[in-house]
């Protein structure tokens, strides 16, 4: 190992996931890139080398798969300096009202996942006194839409334990941040109607966690307009926001 | 279906946008369509971009896979932008050795337009510096293509306009450098001789290109400043500037479509007074400025391309051979003068040979004219092409959204060759896009 820091992203395949990896390295980390599918990974990794002149190592990782974990955790070549979690699933909500199976893979890929495996890089770091804890949650975690509140639920799960996680670990010198994306232009979004003065490209989004990793920043909306819509569509009364489609 | 448009915004298509994530995607997307082309960063003007049934976005595809700084060579894939190259590899040292007026073109679509730059009356286009290509062809194969193996491949794809298939990834090389600063030099000359005089006499620098101004008419026609420009050494920065100025996005925008009445004769004269006696100022004086504003002027204000409204505009890029160039060229300009619409992008360069088959650059001056969509700008266009044609002249493809068919083939003797190794490539036609079919494809869909 180098003496530079380093950062691990999970989901390191998905747009934000390499735009993220993309950021940390031309900030001179060296980086590790989790996966389910380690093949598509080395492509991405030798960009990091040829690129940044970093080292770029891949880890087979399946958010779905809580059993592999602990052994996940061990098992790292080392422990990073900073953990980030990209994992997701939008899925369908039509399918996932009709389909439990679908729904429960939402629920898990967007909640019980990533929320297991920060919670053990959390103990890590405490024990060690240090690290940074990043969570990739949703603005659609901040309340239940009709058009997607299977995902949006286990968003805010993951928000809520982002939250308790942070408050818990501030006094051992571990950081912990939420990152409310908005919409991005990526695979997982594409041939979906999206606002254009809403939308930003994935880059945006890593350099914005990699910000915020810097200043040590708690909760970040990657642009401004989003917390404002947020905070008028959490401040509406329930009566009217029941009769609401989107 | 997408509505899909160049640069310039005209013409408009409805086409299939297909987002392949892999090569072998790219593959399925050519084998299932009649008619399909690669897509880079949209930056080609008119319809060199847009697939005659289906286009290929390749942006995606933005990995480098190698880099060896001991000896600059690079290989990549296709969608990589040069925005991207020059902001990476630039505090590395290593710039690319062309750059066109805009860094945000991908790689791919350098390749395929061989894009010039201000040197290339020196140092040749942008196919110069690629040493090979991985091309997917019509005919479903995937092969190196280089000036050693499958040259007429490789020869067809420099300049090629992504008709020969599907560029994947290139190996290129990169310029090393001191600094990413640029010395330069402004001449302001009085007319169109002194111009092309002081563009003769810049042939030893590295940079050269001529701004005209051309509201400018009579005895002051073809009134220009000439910036020169060489790489600066790291011993000639002033003190505490920083070896590579970063490029910072664009700051400015045009957030939406202008009315049409914003360039008009009035604004278009005030704006090249204004620009030429604040150009002049500076003639004749030596001084450094960042690589961003010298190679890319317009690129510090995105979407500079909707202050000509919705219609949309049209430039046209000609280049006309050495010998009675002058002549030629002042009778464009006296014509465009007379008009008074042609707006602030008028330039004039120098070119040298050019690398590939179809490659537009030929020894002579090209001059860059941008005109709004509108009244009978189609028709006094096609007046211009006429004095181009009869010079032995030649239209850039990467700009073009309208000329004719005999203008093309006027311009491009070398196509029935291009027209044979395509053919070779892809018996079956699977690569088509808007410009081919309306330039030189048999067999209309």
């Amino acid at each position: 190992m180098t003496s530079r820091k380093s950062v691990l992203v999970l989901g390191g395949s998905s747009d934000i996931g390499r735009a993220t990896a993309r950021a940390f390295a031309k900030g001179g980390y060296d980086v590790q890139l989790a996966g389910r599918d380690v093949a598509v990974l080395e492509p991405d990794a030798a960009d990091l080398r040829a690129r940044y002149n970093v080292e770029a190592d891949i880890l087979k990782f399946d958010v779905l798969d809580t059993a592999s974990f602990e052994n996940f955790v061990s098992g790292l070549p080392a422990l990073p300096d900073v953990v980030v979690s990209i994992v997701g699933l939008l899925g369908t909500q039509e399918n996932a009202q009709i389909d439990l199976d679908h729904a429960t893979t939402i629920m898990r890929s967007n909640y019980e996942g990533p929320a297991l495996i920060l919670g053990l890089f959390a103990d890590k770091f405490l024990a060690r006194g240090n690290g940074t804890i990043v969570g990739v949650s949703s603005v659609a975690g901040d309340r239940g839409r009709a058009s997607n509140y299977v995902y949006g639920s286990a968003k805010a799960g993951f928000s809520a334990f982002l939250s308790g996680l942070r408050a818990r670990s501030s006094r051992g010198g571990v950081h912990v941040v939420t990152v409310k994306p908005g919409f991005v232009r990526t695979r997982m979004t594409e041939g979906m109607k999206l606002i254009g003065p809403l939308t930003v490209e994935a880059p945006v989004v890593g350099d914005a966690i990699l910000n915020a990793v810097q200043r040590q920043a708690d909760v970040i909306y990657v642009s401004n307009k989003w917390r404002l819509v947020m905070l008028i569509i959490k401040a509406l009364p329930e009566a009217i926001f029941k009769k609401l489609k989107f | 279906m997408t509505l899909v448009s160049g640069w310039g915004r005209f013409p408009v298509v409805d086409t299939d946008v297909l987002r392949p994530r892999s090569f072998a995607a790219v593959g399925e997307a050519v084998a299932g369509a009649a008619g399909t082309v690669a897509r880079g960063n949209g930056r080609a003007y008119g319809d060199a971009g847009i697939g005659a049934s289906r286009t290929i976005a390749m942006t995606g595809f933005d990995r480098v896979r190698s880099f060896d700084p001991a000896t600059g060579r690079l290989r990549l894939e296709a969608g990589v932008l040069l925005s991207d190259l020059i902001d990476t590899f630039g505090p590395r040292g290593f710039l690319p050795f062309v750059v066109p007026g805009t860094r945000f073109v991908s790689v791919g679509g350098a390749i395929a337009a061989d894009v010039h730059g201000k040197n290339h009356h020196c140092e040749g286009g942008f196919g110069r510096y690629v040493d090979s290509i991985l091309l997917r062809t019509g005919e479903g194969e995937t092969i190196e293509a280089s000036r050693e193996q499958n040259s007429d491949a490789f020869f067809a794809t420099i300049g090629g306009m992504g008709l020969t298939g599907v560029i994947l990834e290139a190996t290129m090389r990169l310029r090393p450098v001191e600094t990413g600063w640029i010395r330069e030099r402004v001449v302001s000359t009085s007319d169109l001789d002194a111009a092309m005089r002081a563009l003769e006499a810049g042939d030893s620098a590295t940079y050269s290109v001529a701004w005209i101004d051309c509201v400018a008419r009579g005895s002051e026609l073809g009134r220009s400043l000439i910036y020169l420009g060489e790489h600066a050494r790291a011993s000639e920065l002033p003190d505490g500037a920083d070896a590579f100025p970063l490029g910072k996005d664009p700051g400015l925008a045009v957030p939406v479509d202008l009315p049409s009445i914003t360039l008009n004769r009035y604004s278009i004269r005030a704006f090249n007074e204004l620009y030429y006696r604040m150009g002049a100022r500076r003639a004749g004086t030596s001084h450094v400025v960042s690589l961003y504003p010298y190679f890319f002027p317009l690129d510090s204000i995105s979407d500079w391309n909707r202050i000509y409204g919705r219609r949309g505009f049209l430039q046209h890029q000609c280049v006309i051979p050495e010998h009675g160039a002058r002549d030629v060229l002042g009778d464009i300009l006296d014509r465009v003068t007379r008009r008074g619409d042609a707006s602030f992008l008028a330039v004039l360069k120098k070119l040298g040979q050019g690398d590939g088959i179809l490659s537009f650059p030929m020894p002579g001056y090209t001059l860059a004219l941008d005109f709004p969509m509108k009244g009978d700008i189609l028709n006094f266009l096609d007046e211009i092409d006429r004095l181009v044609v009869a010079a032995g002249g030649r239209l850039y493809l990467a700009k073009d959204a309208r000329q004719s068919h005999a203008t093309f083939e006027a311009g491009y003797p070398a196509l029935q060759r291009f027209k044979a190794i395509r053919k070779s490539l892809d018996p079956a036609g699977k690569i088509r896009s808007k410009l081919s079919q309306r330039l030189f494809d048999e067999v209309q869909p």
